[in-house]
């Protein structure tokens, strides 16, 4: 079954200051930024800003995937939201990947269509730290010239597959990456190098 | 703030829905996610788009904006910054530089805007290729290929008869090297200042149910041909209120005689400057 773990304590200004830091980040690829308002002790194996985002982003419209049998995190999501848990990761408007190994390919992921690429999923991936200024070359919208972002604990392959992402565009997944309070984001408009 | 209200009007889910729109539209740079438009407390016309998706981004902490044709004080501006503050309590401002949100109808400011503001446009007809092909079949199918040829045809026919490209409001600019997108009907002279511009631009169609964005720092060019550049327009005077040379311009009817006074279409910019004026007297 799980525990329920406790939800955001202000639903209404907590999830609008996540989102716009959220929507900070998805806008400037690369840049990192601490989640401002509550953040819930999350649920086992999710970190506080994958919790809460998921939190103040989905419902019963926004099918959630999980990487593997997580009850009390499951039973949490579907508790305050009315979100649908899938198995399949394909079926899912958001995933989340607890094991850095387990993200790729990509492509098991829902990529949109040409005609609606926004169909697609955004996938938070944990990791253990972010840190700006160093690390992966990044390019594209959202950065004045080049940003830098060093991810630790991603998982091997993760540049070869988020640039086969990047080839697919306009179709793809859109990554966020959560460690403890902090997110980054890598949309499928970025170009990464190593 | 009215306790009547939730807070910024719309209530939660339909925030998630317009947030995670959002979400995609600023990962694909220039593509029109559908959302699932509200009714809203005004008719279609008056910003119903951009009032849903400021509503969606609006927090207590916010300043907000809200111009019409560059104005502050026309009655669309003037009613959108009262429901937000009678519905979400937040802070208005008509000057350009204090603000955080800005919302607007068919300018954008003549001051540079920073990375800590968000731009926010209504959009009447936010496809593009509309009037080149009806069917929305199609035209999504185009911007799935990347098939916009009917446009150069378009803006080519513009300069095979009246030797000039002659569309002058909501000109066509292509995003990121792949979508053409409306950028809602400004006039060409602000389509430079999308390009690269440090603010994240947030577009709203609240009829056509349309959320599309600009991330910051993204390549815009607006759609031209070689021997046909694309140039903004000009005037042979300044404001005849500040003196400004290189700001867009209105024609004001001032009598019955004939008398017409060209000054700055945005408020707060002329106001700064004979502010400045003023001070330097």
């Amino acid at each position: 079954m799980g525990r329920i773990a406790a939800g955001l304590a202000d639903p209404v200004h907590d999830a609008q200051m996540q989102f716009r830091d959220l929507l900070w980040a998805m806008s400037r690829p690369g840049s990192v930024v601490v989640l401002r308002g509550g953040l819930p002790a999350p649920p086992e194996p999710l970190v506080p800003a994958a919790y809460a985002l998921l939190l103040g982003l989905v419902d019963g419209e926004s099918p959630v995937w999980l990487d593997g049998d997580h009850p009390d995190a499951s039973r949490s999501i579907r508790f305050h939201t009315g979100a649908s848990m899938v198995a399949e990761p394909g079926q899912a408007a958001f995933a989340v990947v607890t094991r850095a190994s387990g993200l790729l390919p990509l492509e098991r992921f829902a990529q949109g269509s040409h005609d609606y690429p926004d169909r697609s999923c955004t996938v938070i991936l944990q990791v253990d730290h972010l840190a700006a200024g160093a690390g992966l070359k990044l390019r594209g919208p959202g950065i004045a010239g080049t940003a830098r972002l060093e991810i630790g604990g991603a998982p091997e392959g993760l540049v070869p597959g988020l640039q086969a992402n990047r080839r697919r565009f306009p179709l793809g997944v859109d990554l966020v990456l959560a460690a403890g309070r902090s997110i980054a984001c890598l949309p499928r408009s970025t170009d990464v190098e190593a | 703030m009215s306790g009547a209200y939730n807070f910024a009007y719309l209530d939660e889910q339909t925030k998630r829905m317009l947030r995670r729109a959002l979400l995609k539209a600023v990962a694909i740079p220039g593509y029109q996610v559908p959302f699932a438009s509200r009714d809203m407390p005004l008719p279609y016309g008056w910003g119903t788009g951009g009032i849903q998706v400021t509503a969606a981004v609006l927090g207590q902490d916010d300043v907000l904006k809200v111009i019409d044709q560059g104005a502050d004080d026309t009655t669309n501006a003037v009613s959108i910054r009262a429901f937000f503050r009678k519905t979400a309590g937040v802070a208005t401002t008509e000057r350009t530089a204090e603000a955080t949100v800005i919302q607007t109808r068919h300018r954008i400011p003549e001051r540079p805007l920073h990375a800590g503001q968000i731009l926010v446009f209504q959009v009447p007809i936010p496809e593009p290729l509309r009037f080149l092909e009806p069917r929305e079949r199609e035209t999504r199918r185009m911007h799935g290929l990347a098939d916009y040829g009917a446009m150069h045809v378009k803006l080519y026919e513009d300069v095979a008869r009246m030797g000039r490209i002659t569309t002058s409001f909501a000109y066509p600019v292509k995003v990121a090297g792949r979508y053409v997108m409306d950028p809602s009907p400004i006039p060409k002279f602000d389509n430079p200042k999308l390009h690269d511009c440090p603010a994240l631009q947030l577009f709203g169609a609240g009829r056509e149910k349309r959320v599309y964005a600009i991330p910051p720092h993204t390549t815009v060019e607006s759609l031209d041909f070689e021997d046909h550049p694309f140039e903004v327009q000009r005037w042979d005077r300044p404001c005849g209120l500040c003196g400004s040379t290189d700001s867009y311009l209105d024609e004001v009817v001032t009598d019955d005689q004939g008398g017409r006074l060209f000054c700055c279409s945005d408020t707060d910019f002329c106001r700064e400057r004979r502010d400045r004026m003023d001070e330097g007297r």
